[in-house]
């Protein structure tokens, strides 16, 4: 990903040497024309097309802002009820994402999710505990996890 | 279009002292450091997002200082803020600091003690 976009950059630098006007338009025309060529030639990388990755990247992000949103509104709801009827509970969360930074990514999305906090990665990374603090929203809580950020992360990180 | 940039602003400012607020009454209403750490982490990062934004439409919008310095701090806070609730509960939980009575399952203790016996 990061070669394709190095490529588009030195295709829009040839550009702009070729029209031999060193300004900020003959770089943006450059680097259109660059993405025409490597979206002509997009056959012959083995990975994807980097705007795919990007358009990813992109909908995590207002993913990220979404959920820090909502979970603002249940704290807020929390906060303001006359009686405290919490009920907390840690819980275990397998994950199957392998890299470092996903992980990471994974937990700072929890953490920022309505309802629950990540206290502990397991030594072997397979395991997160997950402090909520409803214990009745767990099960739902799980499987929007699975399905919706881990989802949105391995479509980052695929090749 | 002053009218539209003031609105904004005051709305953005209005949000951050909202959840401010929010953040100092959980933290003195919920009854153990995990709870409050969800007040903590969440609340606080919003509340403190909201003000920098509106100090930033502030400056672009009425004085035309488009100022990078304060998106780069809501970058950091973005960044920052769940890792500090994470680390600050891992802590407490791994020094010993028992949950409120009112938790009503934990994973955790059997994985702690594992490897404290290590």
């Amino acid at each position: 990903m990061a070669f394709q976009i190095l490529l588009n950059f030195f295709i829009a630098l040839v550009w702009m040497f070729l029209s031999s006007s060193l300004t900020v338009t003959s770089f943006v025309v450059g680097y259109l024309i660059g993405f025409i060529l490597l979206l002509m030639m997009r056959r012959f990388f083995t990975v994807k097309l980097y705007t795919r990755r990007l358009w990813a990247a992109i909908k995590l992000t207002l993913l990220f802002i979404k959920e820090l949103i909502m979970s603002n509104l249940s704290v807020l709801f929390l906060v303001i009820r006359p009686k405290l009827a919490i009920q907390p509970r840690i819980f275990a969360l397998p994950t199957d994402l392998k890299h470092d930074w996903e992980i990471t990514l994974l937990s700072s999305l929890i953490t920022l999710t309505p309802g629950t906090v990540v206290m502990y990665v397991s030594d072997d990374q397979k395991v997160l505990y997950v402090h909520a603090i409803d214990a009745g929203d767990v099960e739902e809580a799980v499987h929007s996890i699975k399905n919706t950020f881990e989802k949105a992360i391995r479509e980052v990180s695929r090749p | 279009m002053t009218v539209i940039a003031n609105t904004l602003i005051v709305f953005t400012i209005l949000t951050g002292l909202i959840f401010t607020v929010v953040t100092v009454i959980g933290v003195l209403r919920f009854p153990d450091v995990y709870t409050r750490a969800h007040a903590a982490s969440k609340s606080a990062t919003l509340g403190v997002i909201g003000i920098l934004l509106g100090t930033f439409f502030h400056f672009w919008l009425n004085e035309g200082l488009f100022s990078i310095k304060l998106l780069l701090g809501i970058l950091f806070l973005f960044i920052t803020a769940p890792i500090g609730g994470h680390l600050l509960s891992r802590a407490a939980y791994l020094s010993g600091v028992k949950p409120t009575k009112h938790t009503v399952g934990d994973d955790l203790a059997e994985v702690v003690k594992q490897s404290k016996r290590d």
